[in-house]
């Protein structure tokens, strides 16, 4: 280091300062089967692979954007927001985990919800964000999917909720649980008026998630090979001391089992739903 | 080590072991040392009271699963008369870890189900440690269905350490039976009175949880994921059980401050399992004080308060 350097503030100062930056995220690796992928591509192939077809976990704005017409669009429950009641901590407090989740995803918390239309079909629309603390189901998640289900049943519209979540959120302990039966509650409320439930389940959807309304839907639908179960693999493992069968949980694997209703590729959600839930609601084929 | 009595009860042990000790003596010897007895008895009563005065969560969720704490089964038969129990779920199988059938409670018809372990070796195997699988909550269910026909109250009890997690009950559908039974218990038409006698294991728990009144022992716990599960994940250790169990408030106190659970039931002095007769009394009360409650109201009444009980859960700022 040169005199003139030592001098100057360690702000200014630059480490070695000839490495060329690559922009970021400009390409992407299939975590499949790791073909690299160019960002814009990739985008507009709803992040789907284009090489072998795996399922990208995406975001519930992303969702939202590639599944709703772009106009109209109403958000439900926008302002609702999560609270650390008990106090809650383990080895960060969970009012630390809500503000970096917050930051992370510029989200509230773990679903959204939107009043809209798919292919001119009136719906409402929920999608969990995994990347807020694993899209776990906390007091605002719970609370979310109650008004999404009970602005469809005053409009008399289908409900589609996209899952993609962890299980309950333990930092809200039993009331985390009995957003399980809130949730179902609800659900049968709606089954009684004759509103539809399209569930989606995506890559994962387990524990609390998967034992209340993913499991509810008067359809089921699953993305490709998305990992949905009660108990999660490794405690299964554990459990039995024996290495689980190849595809297990999986979306084909629950198919087989009689599961769920169908498999829908990302790239033909749009016109699969929308034509399902017309006959559904009553209404005239989507064009 | 006694193990009748857990690690934080060991002073109370070695009382007891003295006590046993004196009266030995005192019949070989003809000593009157009845007196001596007499104090020690008062002394380790005392000790017993000062230790369960202040008892925290860990400690209580070591007697919610003591291996001689009352089971449902030890209810049926001194709570009900003219129990029958029915088996299956008229699908696939009869899963032991839940019982249910028709009982009498005062002589009034009722339905009661219950999660089910078992006492020694062979038992806790048929009955899989209580842990059910899908067919039985579908047993429940059916129960349940069946109690809404002959309009019969449901009175669930709940001991289990969750639902198991094994490859069979996946393939069966372990998420849709849970599911389901929520669905169905949210809108049953007619009154369900849960009770929580020992261990409360989150999803499969709740799977005959969802009432109109939920009672918890005194010495139970109910929680989101067993307090081992909870430190594993979020203290990547298990050893932090005891601070998971604090931090989730699983106690029938906390729970109830929280407005989650209605009522604690007292349990006899050093837990349920120190008296069954006394026990059972308790729940019996208990229960008809609950039956009593909910009699007379109309079922839209009914199943408007339950609803509204259901979406009155969660806290959150808006």
């Amino acid at each position: 280091m040169s005199w003139f350097e030592k001098l100057m503030p360690s702000r200014i100062r630059t480490e070695g300062g000839s490495k060329r930056q690559v922009p970021e995220g400009l390409w992407s690796k299939c975590p499949s089967c790791s073909a690299v992928l160019y960002r814009v591509e990739l985008d507009r192939n709803l992040n789907v692979c284009p090489k072998c077809d795996h399922h990208l976990r995406i975001g519930a704005r992303t969702r939202l954007d590639s599944f709703l017409d772009p106009e109209p669009r109403i958000e439900i429950g926008a302002d609702i927001e999560p609270v650390d009641f008990l106090k809650f901590r383990d080895q960060k407090k969970y009012r630390d985990r809500i503000a970096a989740a917050q930051k992370t995803t510029n989200e509230k918390d773990a679903l959204v919800v939107m009043q809209g239309k798919v292919k001119g079909l009136d719906v409402v629309v929920a999608a969990f964000e995994f990347k807020y603390m694993g899209g776990s189901m906390g007091s605002v998640v719970g609370e979310r999917f109650v008004r999404a289900v009970n602005a469809a049943i005053e409009h008399n519209i289908p409900m589609i909720c996209f899952s993609a979540s962890g299980g309950a959120r333990m930092q809200e302990a039993l009331t985390s649980l009995m957003q399980m039966s809130k949730t179902s509650a609800a659900l049968a409320r709606m089954a009684r008026r004759g509103v539809p439930f399209v569930s989606v389940v995506t890559d994962p959807t387990m524990g609390g998630v998967s034992a209340s309304f993913a499991m509810l839907g008067d359809v089921i639908v699953g993305e490709p090979n998305a990992l949905v179960g009660f108990a999660g693999p490794r405690v299964i493992e554990q459990t039995v001391r024996e290495t689980l069968p190849e595809g297990f949980q999986r979306s084909e694997f629950l198919l087989e089992k009689g599961a769920i209703d169908m498999i829908v590729d990302r790239r033909e959600m749009r016109d699969r739903l929308s034509s399902l839930m017309a006959i559904l609601a009553h209404k005239p084929s989507p064009a | 080590m006694d193990m009748n009595f857990l690690e934080f009860e060991q002073p109370i042990a070695d009382l007891q072991a003295k006590i046993r000790e004196l009266r030995y003596v005192g019949d070989d010897n003809e000593l009157n040392i009845s007196e001596e007895i007499a104090k020690l008895e008062a002394k380790s009563q005392s000790l017993t009271e000062s230790i369960f005065a202040k008892l925290d969560s860990w400690q209580i969720s070591q007697i919610a699963r003591h291996p001689m704490r009352p089971y449902a089964l030890d209810y049926f038969e001194r709570v009900f008369t003219d129990f029958d129990e029915l088996h299956g779920d008229r699908a696939y199988a009869d899963d032991a870890s839940i019982v249910g059938g028709v009982a009498r409670i005062d002589g009034r018809p009722v339905i009661v189900i219950g999660q089910q372990k078992g006492r020694d070796t062979k038992e806790k195997i048929k009955r899989n440690f209580g842990m059910p699988r899908p067919e039985g909550y579908r047993k429940a269910k059916r129960l349940m269905e069946m109690a809404e026909r002959f309009k019969l109250p449901v009175l669930t009890f709940i001991d289990t350490p969750g639902a198991y997690p094994g490859v069979g009950a996946e393939e069966r559908g372990q998420s849709e039976a849970i599911a389901r039974n929520l669905f169905v218990m949210s809108a049953l038409k007619t009154p369900i009175i849960c009770t929580v006698i020992g261990e409360g294991g989150s999803g499969g728990a709740l799977a005959i949880g969802v009432g109109d009144r939920v009672n918890m022992l005194q010495y139970s716990t109910y929680s989101v994921i067993s307090p081992e599960g909870c430190a594993s994940i979020l203290w990547k250790s298990a050893d932090k059980a005891q601070e998971a169990a604090e931090a989730m408030g699983i106690t029938a106190g906390r729970l109830k401050e929280l407005g989650l659970i209605d009522h604690i039931i007292d349990e006899p002095l050093g837990g349920a399992h120190r008296n069954y007769e006394i026990m059972a009394r308790n729940v019996k009360h208990a229960l008809l004080d609950s039956l009593e409650r909910l009699d007379g109201q109309t079922t839209d009444k009914l199943l408007d308060a339950r609803y509204a009980r259901l979406m009155g859960f969660g806290v959150f700022k808006e």
